[in-house]
């Protein structure tokens, strides 16, 4: 029970009448490093909003540290969960947006420290210093007094990976968070990401097209396709030997574009 | 008929006074206007479907029905209903009341300008709905929405006379007494007119400063 820190069990999740997710069983070991893959639309993006609670599902189960994410428990039996339960399931849980949404009206220091002064009422002093360490950690502390429109694509997504890891979540979520930013920022946002994979416990999910990152960085990769994993393994057996060959199919795709894998 | 100094000289204490009214009454309006107006925004928006029917439904019919009318409904249909207002009470309700639903057609467009990304960001930090508003959408969707409001304070205040139907002594109903009672309405109505425009004249460079100050980036 206590080695699997996500469980996903049988989610359904459908737009109208497309269903973007159909089934979709995987658990997730605490502080596992997970590289979710797949062509365009097979549904990473939702998985990962889903976990961040941004949507709902239509059925099956999500449970976080064996408790589910959208029900609670009252009188004995399972009933939708309400707002409390929603805010304390996603004190465990920070996300990385592909377009950053910094808060533009705040700078750099403000953006990180206004949720840990919000939602764990921490003191303002304490929450600078924090964000300062995590700034220092990012390469921004002389940014602290930038505001967002002022920096590069690659510092603003080291902003915003400050900004989820302020709230000291256990599973931090990424969804490409490289592919808006221009081809020489996404060196300087990968190395922070690879200094967070080796150096902390905390359980990663990313999704990601840059498939040498994922490769070096996961200890496990997922391969989507239509809402289903198709193939899954560790990076040396899935990017180098995939038995599926939609798998296949795929990476030959990436391979053709020019990525090295 | 000549324009008469000495007569102006004499009246200007008065109309001044009725100014120093008007001034107030549209200050005190558009306070009420920008908070009323915020309140119908926020309610429109709501999850419960009577709420934003019954909003709707208010909002459509006060901006259906003249100002007049209200007006007069709040100071003399009000008090047989149990509640007296003072004339300006009620002159600045009617007015703040009326141009918020204006003022709410503003507040709800700048609100769904906020790119979904901002909410989606605070919900991800774990912001409450009362602290997404309060720290995150309204901080960045009003500042652009201020020169759109100010248009409508300006309006506001060019129809303050209205008010001296119902009694209140802004600066129209203080020229109409004086001009009564000198049989004399050139200079009064003149200055009126002047004192306006005045303001009018003051009013919109100041626009256009917050239009500059409140320029969206990007
Ligand atoms: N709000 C929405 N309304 C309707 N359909 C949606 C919505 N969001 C996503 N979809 C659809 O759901 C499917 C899965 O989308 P998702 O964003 O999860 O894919 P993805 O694997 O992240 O793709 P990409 O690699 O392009 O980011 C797509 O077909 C998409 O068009
Ligand atoms: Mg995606």
């Amino acid at each position: 029970m206590t080695d699997t820190i996500i469980d996903i069990d049988r989610v359904t999740k459908r737009y109208g009448s497309h269903t973007v997710l159909q089934d979709l069983c995987f658990s997730v070991r605490p502080g596992e490093k997970l590289a979710l893959i797949g062509p365009s639309g097979s549904g990473k993006t939702t998985i990962l909003r889903t976990l961040m609670t941004l949507e709902t599902i239509e059925s099956g189960t999500i449970r976080i540290d064996g408790e589910p994410l959208f029900q609670m428990e009252r009188n004995g039996s399972l009933v939708p969960a309400d707002e409390a339960h929603l805010h304390r399931m996603r004190t465990k849980i920070g996300m990385v947006f592909q377009l950053f949404n910094l808060f533009p009206h705040k700078c750099v220091l403000d953006n990180v420290t206004l949720a840990p002064m919000l939602t764990k009422g921490v003191r303002k002093a304490d929450a600078e210093r924090r964000a300062m360490e995590l700034l220092d950690l990012v390469g921004l502390a002389d940014k602290a007094r930038a505001m967002p429109a002022q920096l590069s694509g690659g510092q603003k997504q080291r902003v915003a990976i400050a900004r989820a890891l302020a709230l000291q979540p256990r599973i931090m979520l990424f969804d490409e968070v490289t592919s808006a930013l221009d081809p020489e920022l996404v060196e300087e946002v990968l190395s922070v990401m690879r200094m967070l994979g080796s150096t902390t416990d905390m359980t990663m999910l990313l999704v990601t097209h840059e498939m040498s990152f994922a490769h070096d960085f996961a200890d496990r990769v997922l391969f989507f396709d239509r809402g289903r994993i198709v193939e899954e393994g560790p990076p040396d057996v899935l990017f180098t030997n995939p038995t599926h060959e939609r798998t296949q199919a795929f990476l030959k795709k990436i391979i053709a574009a020019g990525q090295r894998i | 008929m000549e324009w008469d100094w000495e007569f102006v000289r004499e009246i200007m204490p008065m109309l001044l006074d009725g100014l120093r009214i008007t001034l107030l009454a549209t200050l005190l309006g558009s306070i009420l206007a920008a908070a009323a107006g915020l309140g119908f925004a926020l309610l429109r928006r709501s999850k419960n479907r009577a709420v934003t029917r019954i909003t709707g439904f208010v909002v459509e019919f006060i901006r259906g029905t003249p100002l007049l009318v209200q007006l007069y409904f709040l100071f003399y249909v009000l008090p047989e209903l149990g509640l007296l207002l003072s004339p300006l009470t009620a002159g600045v309700v009617g007015l703040g009341l009326h141009y918020a639903t204006y003022t709410s057609e503003v507040f709800r467009a700048g609100i769904d300008n906020t790119p979904r990304g901002q909410w989606e960001a605070a919900k991800a930090c774990n912001l409450t709905p009362y602290q997404t508003w309060r720290h995150v959408i309204l901080p960045q969707a009003i500042p652009p929405m201020i020169p759109a409001l100010a248009n409508y304070f300006v309006a506001m205040f060019k129809e303050t006379p209205l008010l001296s139907a119902i009694t209140v002594i802004e600066l129209m109903s203080e020229a109409r007494g004086v001009a009564n009672s000198n049989y004399r309405y050139l200079e009064p109505m003149t200055m009126v007119g002047v004192l306006f425009l005045c303001i009018s004249l003051i009013a919109v460079p100041a626009l256009h400063l917050l239009e500059r100050r409140f320029r969206p980036p990007r």
